[in-house]
């Protein structure tokens, strides 16, 4: 199997790949590889045995999830592991639906206008196939959710509410707690799809008033394919994978003890390095989005000024198309994105930036820069370097 | 270490030809980068049959064995806008189109070569069997492919000087049959797939009736199968679905061989005849366009092929105002049909082209 990544970069900016995608996923942190290792060949009895091997495994399953259990600030039994984040989103909201629906408490769901699909696309499944009803509750021109909105969206058969921490487009940071706080009053349960947060922002369940929390390891320097659900004690879930009694009866299947070490591994790192590594992020990011609107004056920051993820740097620039922007910044050595990274092949603007006000035709036009552990302040000047030569060379190409 | 001959877009389709161009290009020394369109296709074909994820993969294989980037550029609106309305519209017309031409002149060698000349490059490379030669004079030139039974230098007929400029198709000296075994022998995975589609977005099978049925209803407006001298003889189902020299699926009992020997759209009337009503010996073409960029002067003696895969017929060229042109073919032919090209060759050099009246 090839490994290298082609690009025309020793050309072009020194040859140094620059990897600006990290809302897309990360590197798994090598002293997270460490922990997982002896978790393959080792130590690599099934959990749920009771002989030596057995032990080992659980031993380090109960570890982690004690740990991770400490970072949300929630009872360890509270913690389902799963193997990415859109199990996790799929988990709860089928899993919650369902079992409200059973319980004859209803079938309404409130969600936002700036959901990843996990959450969008399971729920209007529920909708069209299952009897459910949604209402979107709309977002400010930031992307951001009024929690009056959410209030006003109740109704008496809302069995589950459903909005982002924060977004993958465009970074903007929702007010959880006060969310939290209404469906708190009116007993709904508040989920939340914390993936692109993980690593980033305070995931203390409590702190947020949220039920049930999505994340995904890959975004936070753990590997691809694990991911969590936290389920607050006396929630209702109706599990979604059935089989032994694995994860407390909510997700069958044997533990995947590798990378749920690896996990907890890395949400660990990432939270003792939160501050000083948020604060570095910060200064980097907002050199870049302040050094863009100068050089390129049309491009537009998307989300939220302040109330972004620290790493989190979106644009929309007119007259570019994303696709092809992207590909010209791949051939200069620098790896972005448009937005989701679900969505690449495709040149249709994206619901998130159109539920933003943003026009269809600006909105083709998405570049996404998400920062990470690697990122120099030399990347981000030859970003700067770069970026603005081909936006210019772009726009000067005619449409056909 | 090779020598840096210049950066490339070849346009990749996941098949054993645009893969052995590309890696033709890259032992040759080029800079090369790997593109595919994403074209239009029915909704009942899920994909257009050259781009499925299956042939995407492939491409992308052949990409990562070669050590290129690799990218694929969506161009399904642009290409339903050009090129799916105009196969539609010409059969609004009662002619037959050839999409591939149009296709080729604004799709591949238009809006790609644009977007690869941006990207940095200096050269658009595809599969074809076809070859460009540059003359003493600075004239591009375009010649057929060496392999005949391949030669595709038909669809390629509506290229310009600045097009060609910047233009290279690595297999036009090769012989299919070499190009399928360079590519065993580099390992490359896509050595036995098949070769790329004509009417690509039509669906399964290609099968444009049926597209036609689905995307264009309008066209299948029932009419009457006529004789030359105007006896009704049935009813047909719409124009779109025949085409001139076209024998079977008539719906008529005649005792002689029957054939479409015209369309009516004015009456929408499908036009039959024996195969002595068929035969012309001449034609008009408009919307002709010459590689050199001027009409040669004429009348001058030329071979023409007036449809993709039918045979060189000996004919006399003679240029007329209007980009329009006369051709008199020196034999009687059976199936020139409006709406097809006609291309007029001298020996190996393609002159230009046009669209039959």
């Amino acid at each position: 199997m090839e490994t290298s990544i082609p690009t025309l970069s020793g050309r072009t900016s020194g040859g140094r790949v620059i990897y600006l995608d990290h809302s897309a996923s990360t590197p798994v942190d090598a002293r997270v590889l460490e922990a997982m290792m002896p978790f393959f060949a080792e130590h690599y009895g099934n959990p749920s045995g009771i002989h030596a091997q057995a032990r080992a495994s659980a031993q380090a399953l109960d570890q982690s999830r004690r740990e991770v259990a400490e970072i949300l600030g929630c009872k360890p039994k509270e913690v389902v592991f799963t193997s990415c984040g859109t199990e996790s989103d799929n988990l709860a909201i089928r899993g919650v639906a369902f079992a409200a629906a059973q319980a004859g408490k209803g079938q309404h769901i409130i969600t936002s206008a700036c959901e990843h699909h996990a959450v969008t696309h399971t729920i209007a499944q529920l909708c069209e196939h299952f009897g459910f009803q949604q209402t979107v509750v709309p977002v400010d021109r930031w992307g951001m959710v009024d929690p009056a909105d959410v209030k006003r969206a109740i109704r008496p058969d809302t069995v589950l509410i459903s909005i982002i921490y924060a977004n993958n487009e465009v970074g903007t940071i929702q007010p959880l707690a006060a969310i939290g706080e209404i469906a708190r009053e009116r007993g709904i349960p508040l989920h939340t799809d914390a993936v692109q947060a993980g690593g980033y922002l305070d995931l203390n369940v409590d702190h947020l008033n949220v039920d049930l929390l999505s994340l995904s390891g890959h975004k936070f320097y753990a590997p691809k394919g694990v991911g969590l659900l936290f389920v607050r004690e006396g929630i209702a879930l109706l599990p979604q994978q059935t089989g032994g009694g694995h994860e407390g009866g909510r997700r069958a299947g044997t533990e995947n003890v590798p990378y749920i070490v690896g996990l907890a591994k890395a949400l660990k790192m990432a939270q003792d390095m939160r501050s000083t590594e948020n604060e570095r992020l910060v200064r980097l990011r907002d050199h870049l989005i302040q050094s863009v609107r100068a050089t390129l004056p049309d491009a537009q920051l998307t989300g939220h000024p302040t109330q972004r993820l620290p790493h989190h740097a979106s644009f929309v620039i007119p007259g570019v198309e994303a696709n092809v922007l992207l590909m010209h910044l791949d051939l200069m050595g620098i790896c972005a994105a448009s937005g989701s990274a679900c969505n690449t092949g495709a040149a249709e603007p994206s619901d998130v930036l159109l539920a933003m006000g943003i026009p269809p035709q600006l909105a083709l036009g998405a570049l996404r820069l998400t920062l990470g552990r690697s990122t120099t302040s030399e990347d981000i000047e030859t970003v700067l370097e770069v970026l603005p030569a081909v936006v210019r060379r772009l726009s000067a190409l005619q449409p056909m | 270490m090779v020598k840096e001959r210049g950066t490339v877009v070849v346009a990749m389709s996941g098949g054993v030809d645009s893969s052995m161009a590309a890696a033709l290009l890259v032992e040759q020394g080029y800079t090369v980068i790997g593109v595919m369109l994403r074209l239009w296709a029915a909704c009942s074909a899920r994909d257009n049959r050259c781009c499925t994820p299956d042939s995407m993969a492939a491409a992308r294989q052949v990409a990562a064995q070669l050590n290129i980037p690799f990218y694929v550029l969506d161009y399904r609106e642009v290409f339903r806008h050009i090129v799916v309305d105009y196969f539609v519209s010409t059969y609004a017309a009662g002619r037959t189109p050839n999409p591939c031409i149009l296709c080729n002149e604004r799709i591949r060698f238009g809006l790609l070569l644009k977007e690869a000349l941006a990207l940095g490059a200096q050269y658009l490379a595809t599969g074809h069997y076809a070859r460009v030669r540059r003359t003493e004079t600075g004239e591009y030139q375009l010649l057929r492919g060496r392999d005949l039974t391949k030669d595709q230098s038909y669809v390629l007929h509506r290229l310009n000087q600045r097009q060609l400029q910047h233009v290279l198709f690595p297999l036009g000296d090769r012989l299919k049959s070499d190009v399928r075994r360079a590519a065993l022998q580099r390992g490359l995975m896509v050595h036995d797939r098949s070769d790329s589609q004509d009417l690509c977005f039509a669906g399964e099978n290609g099968d444009y009736r049926a597209f036609i049925a689905q995307y264009a209803p309008q066209l299948l407006r029932p009419g009457p199968v006529l004789d030359t001298s105007g006896t009704l003889l049935g009813q047909h189902q719409g124009l779109a679905f025949y085409t001139i020299g076209q024998r079977k699926g008539l719906g008529i009992a005649r005792a002689q061989r029957t054939y479409v020997v015209q369309l009516d759209p004015a009456h929408n009337a499908v036009i039959v005849g024996g195969a002595e009503e068929l035969g012309r010996d001449a034609l008009f073409a408009s919307s002709v366009h010459y590689i050199s960029g001027q009409p040669p002067p004429s009348p001058m003696r030329i071979t023409a092929r007036i449809r993709y895969k039918s045979p060189d017929v000996p004919a006399t060229l003679t240029c007329l105002e209007g980009d329009r042109a006369y051709v008199k073919f020196d034999r009687s032919l059976r199936d020139i049909t409006p709406g097809q090209a006609v291309v007029f060759y001298q020996d190996e050099v393609v002159l230009g082209g046009g669209f039959i009246e």
